[in-house]
C-alpha cells in the first residue's frame, strides 16, 4: 500500500486539505504548468464516467503527464473474468498513479491495498469520491473566503447522494451548519445525524424548501432526485418538484449564497437559475480540473512550483 | 440440581476446551467460527441446555485441543456471553471470558452484495465501531452489520 493513496475523504487531514485547496488554486493561476513530463498515469475506470473521466485526464494533459487506460471494462480482460487484483497488479508495472473508478464499492480501499504506487479513488459504488469532494469544499472556499462558519443546506437526495455524505465529512473541521432539506423518504440517515452529533455539527431537518431557508444559506448544494430510489411512485410523483430551485426564489437571498450541484442535474435546478451570478454550478466543474491536478501532484508527490 | 442435570447431559472432558454459556440461537453460528467441523478430535456439542443467566444456551467441548486465544475470542462476535474453560485432567485450570477483538478477519461475509468482498477472492475485513452493540464496520465498504446479524463465512 503507498501512503499516498487517496481513497476516502476521511483519509485526510484537515492541514492536508487546507494544503491541497491552496495547491489547487495555484493550478487555477497556472494550469498548464509542465511538471508531470516522464509520468504514466493510468485511468481505469470500469464504470463509464465521462465528467470524471475527463476532468482527470485532461488534468493530466495540461500538467505535460501522459495516460494509458480504458473507459469501458466491456474491453478489458476483466471481461473475461480477470479478478481487480491482478488488474492492478499487471497495470502497476507499467504506471506512476492509477486512478480508477469501479462500480463495486471498497474496490478502490482493495487496489490500494495490492499495489505500491499511489491509487485515487475516482468514486467506488455508492462508497466514496473523494475529488468530488475537495473540488466542493474548493468550490465553497474560493466563493466564500473561508470555510469557517458557513451556513450550507443541502436538498434533494440526502439519503443515497454520497456527495452531501462526504461534504458533511470533510466539514467537520471547520464549523459548519448544516440544513437537510428532503422529504421524508430521502432524509439524512440516521448514522449521518448521529456523525454531526458526534462531532458538534449544528443541523436542522426540512421537507419545506422554504425562503427562509434559503434565504439564511451560505451555499445550496443541490442534488438530483432519482426516480429509481423510490419504492412508492406515487411519493415520487409527489416530490419531484417540491425540490427544484427557481431563479424566483433566490429574490431575497443573501449576496454571497452561491449554488453548487455536482452534476448532471435533470429538473431540480430550473434552466432560468442558470444566468443568475450566483449559480455556480458549471464553475464548480471546472474547479474540479485544478483540485484534479492538485491531488494528482499530492500522489506522486511531486510540488506543484517545482 | 439443574447444574447437575446439565452436567450429565453433556459428557465430562479429560483433556481440551470447554466454550459454555453461548447464546442457543448463536451455537452453530460459533461452531462455524472455530471450524470444528474439521476437526478429528472427541467432540461435544450440547444445545438447549438451561441456564441460569441465557434461559437456553449453547455448548461446545471438544477433546485434546487447545486453540490461540486470538481464534477463541472470535466467538465474541457471536456470543459475548461465552465462557472458555480449559480443561486438564478433568479440573478446570482456566476459565475466561471471550473478549471482542478490534479488526475481524475473514469471518463474517459483507451483507452489502455489492461490496468488493463479495465479487473477489479475498479475505474480508471489518472494524469494531460499537464494542457493546456490537457494531462492525466493513474495511472495504463501510457497511455496517451487528455481530448478532453477521453472515459467518
Amino acid at each position: 500500500m503507498n501512503q499516498h493513496s487517496l481513497v476516502s475523504i476521511s483519509d485526510l487531514s484537515k492541514e492536508k486539505m487546507l494544503r491541497l485547496l491552496e495547491q489547487a488554486r495555484y493550478f487555477e493561476e497556472h494550469p498548464n504548468h509542465k511538471i508531470l513530463d516522464g509520468k504514466v498515469v493510468g485511468t481505469l475506470f470500469f464504470e463509464p464516467s465521462t465528467r470524471t473521466r475527463l476532468s482527470f485526464e485532461t488534468a493530466v494533459n495540461r500538467l505535460g503527464g501522459r495516460i494509458i487506460g480504458f473507459a469501458d471494462a466491456n474491453t478489458t480482460s476483466s471481461s473475461k473474468g480477470e479478478t481487480l487484483k491482478d488488474t492492478i497488479k499487471m497495470v502497476s508495472n507499467y504506471v506512476d498513479l492509477i486512478i480508477m473508478r469501479h462500480y463495486l464499492e471498497g474496490a478502490a480501499r482493495y487496489a490500494a491495498e495490492v499495489t505500491d504506487i499511489p491509487v485515487i479513488n475516482a468514486g467506488d459504488g455508492a462508497n466514496q469520491h473523494p475529488s468530488q469532494t475537495m473540488l466542493d469544499l474548493y468550490s465553497i472556499y474560493k466563493t466564500q473566503g473561508t470555510l469557517q462558519g458557513l451556513t450550507i443546506t443541502l436538498v434533494g437526495d440526502l439519503k443515497y447522494g454520497r456527495t452531501v455524505h462526504s461534504l458533511i465529512m470533510a466539514m467537520k473541521y471547520f464549523s459548519p451548519t448544516f440544513r437537510f432539506v428532503a422529504c421524508d423518504e430521502l432524509q439524512m440517515p440516521k448514522e449521518y445525524l448521529k456523525y454531526c452529533d458526534e462531532q458538534g455539527i449544528d443541523y436542522s431537518i426540512h421537507t419545506d424548501f422554504s425562503a427562509e431557508v434559503i434565504n439564511t444559506s451560505d451555499i445550496i448544494y443541490m442534488t438530483r432526485v432519482q426516480r429509481e430510489r423510490f419504492t412508492d411512485l406515487a411519493e415520487y410523483e409527489r416530490v419531484k418538484d417540491l425540490y427544484t430551485l427557481h431563479n424566483a426564489m433566490l429574490d431575497n437571498s443573501r449576496d454571497n449564497l452561491r449554488i453548487l450541484h455536482p452534476l448532471p442535474r435533470v429538473n431540480e435546478i430550473s434552466p432560468d437559475v442558470d444566468d443568475n451570478p450566483k449559480a455556480y454550478y458549471f464553475n464548480q466543474a471546472r474547479n474540479g480540473l485544478y483540485m484534479r491536478q492538485a491531488l494528482i501532484c499530492d500522489a506522486l508527490q511531486i510540488a506543484p512550483d517545482a | 440440581m439443574t447444574t447437575n442435570k446439565t452436567s450429565l447431559a453433556v459428557a465430562a472432558l479429560r483433556n481440551g476446551t470447554v466454550i459454555d454459556h453461548i447464546p442457543a440461537d448463536q451455537l452453530f453460528k460459533c461452531v462455524k467460527i472455530l471450524g470444528v467441523e474439521n476437526l478429528s478430535n472427541q467432540l461435544t456439542i450440547g444445545n438447549n441446555l438451561m441456564s441460569h443467566k441465557l434461559g437456553a444456551k449453547g455448548i461446545i467441548k471438544i477433546a485434546d485441543i487447545t486453540f490461540p486465544e486470538k481464534v477463541l475470542n472470535r466467538v465474541a462476535l457471536v456470543a459475548p456471553t461465552a465462557v472458555v474453560n480449559i480443561i486438564r485432567d478433568y479440573h478446570v485450570v482456566e476459565k475466561r471470558p471471550v473478549v471482542l477483538p478490534q479488526t475481524v478477519v475473514g469471518i463474517v461475509r459483507c451483507s452489502n452484495p455489492k461490496c468488493i468482498t463479495n465479487n473477489e477472492p479475498m479475505a474480508t475485513r471489518f472494524e469494531v465501531v460499537d464494542a457493546e452493540s456490537r457494531t462492525i464496520r466493513c474495511h472495504y465498504c463501510n457497511h455496517a452489520t451487528t455481530g448478532a446479524k453477521a453472515d459467518i463465512i
